[in-house]
């Protein structure tokens, strides 16, 4: 059970040069791996790779495997790989709680089942009681925690962090940082985390690869 | 000396309020007298409710209304879905600027002209059937099939969406990208949703919001169009607009009572229709809602959306035909039926200028030019007042701007015509330059402001610290660096002016000729040679217009960098 880069290499729309040497990597199940180094080196276009999420026009090479499942040529929604960005991106016309239930994975059916595991997953997230709420009136804390939420609901067998704690401040980021750790530990899924924060990656425990 | 402005703000506000707002509510205040059997003109001075009576029992009158409903109902809903697939199978490849360039020539092109052009190409002896004749369907002579005027409507719906399914996508363009599309798309495929589903799910919900009034403009527009109408829509009975526009010229006096009762009718249908739709949005956000909790990733949906887009496609390359095939049939001299290309050509229809186009194409420019130069002026002598009172606009200021292209034309412009009547100065062109203002000045202010409102004010606040007066600030800082808004917004004046139907026909009174109404007349059954010069010349004037609007800034500020962006 792990997530497997195989010399991966990205070049840009119109560039010449990958922008970063090529990478193999393997993260195991219930780690999470790191991924440091300076801004604009192509930390989160290595992310957006990983997910399926390529902009149009970049060009990759090399393999990802998934739990032994090669993934790489698959869209990003049939590879149930999670990913959490800097802003929680709750979708605005939805409330909390059907944003939550958009992320709840199909297997789940009926009405009140849905609705109970939505509920418990706001309990989980110390949000009991905020389904109907606007997610606008959240503050930053209560979203990531509900981004969180979202895609873990989906059950995914990987989850990408692309700098999730970088828009809270000090205080909280350690809060939310213990908390989102937290779950992902216990699910026992491979993790990649983009940072620029050390702190962040002493917090996370597992290997640090600089691009 | 006051800076302030308020002598300029009250000056501007007067002449709108005198000039646009007061026509809009006498002419309906006409309409409605009309309408309840007074219109002293005609001798009918007692209030009753017979015009109602007489307009319920005209015949066709029903089916006139259905038409109207099933055709501006269906164009505006396709053009919604066909609009939202092709900008959810083309995003993050065009662009709104790029999307803005390939769309250009559809919006600019006016609806009369481009609904000729399709009518020569669907019509039983049109372009296709030539093209599929005889090997194909064994025609050696024109069907008889109804494909224009068809009493369903289907000709016109399909007319009525290729100018509105461009329209649409610039909107919903422009839309998303204020909207972070890359990242919700990420977020949605990142739970296991298709591309398709998330469009319907997560972005079109955030889209539709920022196009409702937009919508809401189409929707009026196909429940009220006329001139496409004419020329596409069926013809007995027709749609409810194109029925009272006919009552009204109509040789009978008598019946301009129904159709004033009926032009209320055409209002009402409007504000009901846009009634009805938001009724609609309101159940469909209901059924969004129960289906998003019950969480369906869906299969590909690309395969719908790539149909969609290719359908939208088929649209544009119809659009394109349609304005080739104009010029074509303006050069043809022999063209029987099943050959593709004429037998021999001619430029003899172009040659005759006396022969009706000559004036028509003098009347237009002149109106083009007069509205355009007095709405510009307006506009900017509206939002120059604005910056030196250094105020936003109030939402009732918008309101005022936006009324003329809510209220429907033909509720008010017959009154309005009853009201020039009585001050003695119909059917010439001050008249009809006045109603076409109606709705050029709004369309121009629209497209000045949000570039005037971008300039950067310190660039205004240096020039007063230099000691520039407001004057000399506008003349000598603005005007120049808004060069190419200011002509954009002049680009689109003219379009709208040269554009306009019905305000042309009632306050001409059928004495001032323009391309639009000639060729609107023309249209059924003449010579179709003619019908081309007309329809050619009606599409060239917007684009020389576009054309002037995109080259002149270039070379007035070529060397100045700085200004480069500012083309748009």
């Amino acid at each position: 059970m792990s997530l497997d880069l195989i010399q991966v290499s990205i070049t840009p729309p119109r560039g010449s040069r990958p922008l970063f040497r090529e990478l193999s990597l393997s993260v195991p199940a219930g780690d999470v791996v790191t991924i440091m180094g300076p801004s604009g080196v192509g930390k989160s276009t290595l992310l957006d790779m990983l997910g399926g999420h390529l902009p149009h026009g970049f060009k990759a090479s090399g393999r990802v495997s998934l739990n032994d499942r090669d993934v790489t040529r698959l869209p990003a929604e049939a590879r149930q790989i999670g990913i959490l960005f800097q802003d929680p991106l709750m979708f605005p016309h939805l409330s909390v709680g059907d944003n939550l239930a958009f992320g709840l994975a199909r297997h789940v059916r009926g009405g009140s089942a849905r609705r109970g595991a939505v509920e418990a997953a706001l309990e989980q997230a110390g949000l009991a009681g905020l389904y109907e709420r606007d997610p606008a009136t959240l503050s930053g804390g209560q979203r990531t925690r509900a981004a969180l939420m979202r895609a873990m609901l989906a059950e995914p067998l990987a989850l990408l962090l692309d700098e999730p704690f970088s828009k809270l401040d000090t205080e909280l980021r350690a809060e939310i940082r213990l908390f989102v750790f937290g779950h992902i530990r216990a699910r026992g899924i491979p993790v990649l985390m983009v940072t620029h924060d050390e702190s962040d990656a002493a917090v996370a425990g597992g290997a640090i690869v600089t691009l | 000396m006051r800076h302030d402005g308020r002598g300029l703000r009250l000056a501007v506000l007067a002449v709108v309020i005198l000039g646009f707002v007061a026509p809009i509510f006498l002419g309906l205040w006409e309409t409605v007298r009309a309408a309840v059997g007074v219109l002293p003109a005609i001798g009918a001075r007692s209030p009753s409710l017979d015009p109602w009576r007489q307009l319920l029992a005209l015949p066709g009158f029903a089916t006139s209304v259905r038409l109207t409903l099933v055709t501006g109902f269906a164009s505006t809903a396709l053009a919604l879905v066909l609009a939202t697939g092709f900008s959810a199978a083309v995003q993050g490849r065009i662009g709104p600027h790029g999307g803005a360039r390939m769309l250009a020539p559809f919006l600019a092109a006016p609806q009369a002209a481009m609904a000729i052009g399709l009518a020569f190409l669907i019509s039983p002896s049109g372009w296709f059937a030539r093209l599929l004749s005889p090997w194909a369907t064994g025609w050696d002579r024109p069907p008889d099939l109804a494909t224009v005027n068809d009493g369903w409507g289907a000709a016109l719906i399909l007319g009525l969406l290729i100018k509105e399914v461009p329209f649409l996508l610039l909107v919903i363009l422009s839309a998303l990208g204020q909207l972070p599309v890359r990242q919700h798309l990420a977020v949605g495929r990142a739970l296991g949703y298709a591309r398709g589903i998330i469009w319907i799910k997560v972005i079109m919900p955030q889209v539709y919001p920022l196009i409702r009034l937009p919508l809401f403009i189409v929707l009026a527009f196909a429940l009220s169009v006329v001139d496409v109408a004419i020329i596409l829509g069926p013809s007995n009975p027709p749609t409810l607009a194109v029925a009272v526009t006919r009552w009204y010229s109509a040789a009978d006096v008598g019946l301009i009572l129904p159709a004033s009762a009926g032009a209320l009718l055409q209002a009402a249908i409007v504000v009901a229709g846009i009634l009805i739709w938001w009724c609609g949005e309101r159940i469909a956000v209901r059924i969004g809602r129960w289906w998003v909790r019950r969480g369906e990733r869906g299969r590909s949906a690309e395969p719908g959306l790539w149909a969609l887009s290719a359908l939208v496609m088929a649209l544009m390359v119809l659009g394109a035909l349609a304005l080739a095939g104009l010029v074509v049939w303006s050069l043809a001299w022999r063209w029987t039926f099943p050959d593709a290309l004429p037998e021999s050509w001619s430029a003899g229809a172009w040659l005759a200028p006396s022969g009706g186009w000559g004036r028509a194409l003098a009347n237009t420019l002149v109106l083009g030019l007069a509205t355009t130069a007095v709405s510009l002026s307006l506009a900017i002598a509206w939002l120059d007042a604005e910056d030196r009172a250094r105020s936003a606009r109030a939402r009732w200021a918008t309101a005022l701007i936006y009324l003329p292209l809510l209220v429907p034309q033909i509720g008010f412009l017959y009154g309005l015509n009853v009201v020039f009547l009585r001050a003695g100065f119909s059917g010439g062109l001050v008249a009809v330059a006045w109603a076409q203002m109606l709705f050029v000045f709004p369309y121009v202010m629209i497209a000045l402001s949000n570039p005037w409102k971008a300039l950067d004010p310190r660039l205004t606040n240096t020039a007063a610290a230099l000691g520039a007066s407001p004057l000399r600030q506008l003349l000598a800082v603005k005007v120049p660096i808004l060069t190419g808004p200011l002509l954009t917004a002049g680009a689109i004046g003219v379009s709208v002016s040269v554009a306009q139907y019905l305000p042309t026909l009632f306050m001409g009174a059928g004495r001032v000729a323009t391309l639009t109404t000639e060729a609107v007349t023309l249209s059924s059954g003449s010579d179709r040679r003619v019908v081309g010069v007309y329809a050619v010349l009606l599409s060239a004037l917007p684009f020389i217009a576009y054309a002037a609007a995109i080259v002149l800034p270039a070379i007035i500020h070529r060397g100045r960098r700085g200004l480069a962006d500012d083309f748009r």
